[in-house]
């Protein structure tokens, strides 16, 4: 039984740890979006509003697959161990 | 200037008042209901009460009763600063007024174009919603975005305007998009049509709620922090935990008040982008052409 919990929850942590390696695509999709509007804002100055709203918006988009990862990794930790030791104790019987 | 009336003033102080109660409210409604807690405490909305229904039970939560005092709190907003519209722009709150309502008919009109201009109010409700949703954490209270439901409520209702719009040439028209550009790709189509959604309420619920998970973990780590580097000082000194100071306000900056904002106009912004995509004006404008000839044809057959 303790080691069934045991697993349970080192795995919930592991998991929650392993999808975050999903922040990594936009981290790098962010700067090289950063990274032009800057170039762009260097060579045509006047266009800085429209080109910043731009950036946020895409900005905002790429960090969608990253936000993905983190809703999955929250649900790991705060809602996936209650629901796993429930089914735990209801197949195996009360500790 | 004119001088204003004393009832005039009597009903500005009252709108005033009706949006500061709210804010009071719902304070005291958490420090009321809310069991103290120690060290980290990083949970979902408090469940006020549960009325039981025949399916499900309904179940009120934080969330919801702060999403609906915000709502008051922008219903008098406006109320203010509608308060008193003359034609010669008498008083200031009548140029604010007036320049939010061009900005954003102008924003409209830019993305969406004229046939969507009845969207505007619209528009600026839901960015004011979620605006001062995510920004009533900086009273203390649960922000309603970082909960799934309230934001996926919205996805919802966005997806239906996207729907009514595709609708609009036709149901056999719709139901011809999703077999665009191949048969074969109806699948990736469908689960496309249900991504937008579902990503519209993940991007927003996952900012809002990852920037509160951050401010908690970094105010806690400060906390032990300074109890290990300042232990050393005497007295009541060591208790205090002074790092706590100031650091996770900075912090606050851009995770409460930047990103809500951000996510406020990326909502309303993606909202206008999905609508006036899904609305295909030319077919439309075909259809309506044929129905018209439809129509004259009839009459003439009539007479």
């Amino acid at each position: 039984m303790e080691l069934a919990l045991g697993i349970i929850l080192g795995c919930c942590a592991l998991g929650a740890g392993l999808a975050m390696i999903a922040g990594i695509g936009p981290g790098i999709g962010e700067g090289n979006a950063v990274a032009s509007a800057c170039e762009a804002i260097a060579r045509q100055p006047e266009s800085k509003g429209s080109v910043t709203t731009t950036m946020l918006m895409g900005c905002a988009i790429a960090e969608t697959t990253g936000l993905y990862a983190l809703v999955i990794a929250i649900l790991l930790i705060f809602v996936a161990p209650n629901i796993l030791v429930d089914i735990l104790v209801s197949t195996i019987g009360a500790l | 200037m004119k001088k204003t009336s004393l009832r005039f003033r009597i009903v500005d102080a009252f709108y005033i008042a009706m949006m500061i109660i709210p804010f009071i409210a719902g304070i005291v409604l958490k420090v009321l209901t809310k069991p103290a807690s120690e060290g980290i405490n990083i949970t979902g909305a408090q469940i006020y009460f549960t009325i039981p229904m025949p399916l499900q039970d309904f179940i009120v939560t934080e969330s919801q009763i702060n999403s609906l005092l915000v709502t008051v709190v922008i219903l008098f907003f406006c109320l203010f600063m509608t308060h008193g519209l003359t034609e010669k722009c008498e008083l200031k709150r009548q140029h604010f007024a007036e320049l939010i309502v061009e900005k954003v008919d102008g924003m409209v009109n830019e993305n969406m174009g004229e046939y969507f201009m009845a969207f505007s109010p619209f528009i600026i409700g839901m960015m004011a919603l979620s605006g001062v949703s995510s920004l009533i954490t900086l009273f203390g209270l649960y922000p309603p975005t970082s909960d799934i439901n309230i934001v996926g409520g919205w996805a919802v209702l966005v997806f239906i305007l996207i729907t009514y719009y595709k609708m609009k040439c036709g149901p056999i028209n719709y139901l011809k998009s999703f077999t665009q550009p191949v048969a074969l790709l109806t699948p990736i189509n469908l689960i496309g049509e249900i991504a937008t959604p579902v990503s519209m309420a993940f991007r927003h619920y996952g900012n809002v709620l990852s920037g509160s998970v951050i401010g908690v973990l970094i105010a806690t780590a400060l906390g032990s922090l300074s109890s290990k580097l300042l232990g050393w000082l005497p007295g009541f000194l060591a208790d205090i935990p002074l790092l706590q100071v100031g650091i996770p306000a900075v912090l606050s900056l851009y995770f409460d008040i930047f990103s809500g904002l951000l996510q406020a106009f990326i909502f309303a912004m993606l909202t206008m982008m999905y609508v006036a995509g899904a609305f295909d004006a030319d077919t439309y404008r075909k259809i309506m052409e044929k129905k018209k000839a439809k129509k004259v044809k009839k009459h003439a057959g009539v007479e």
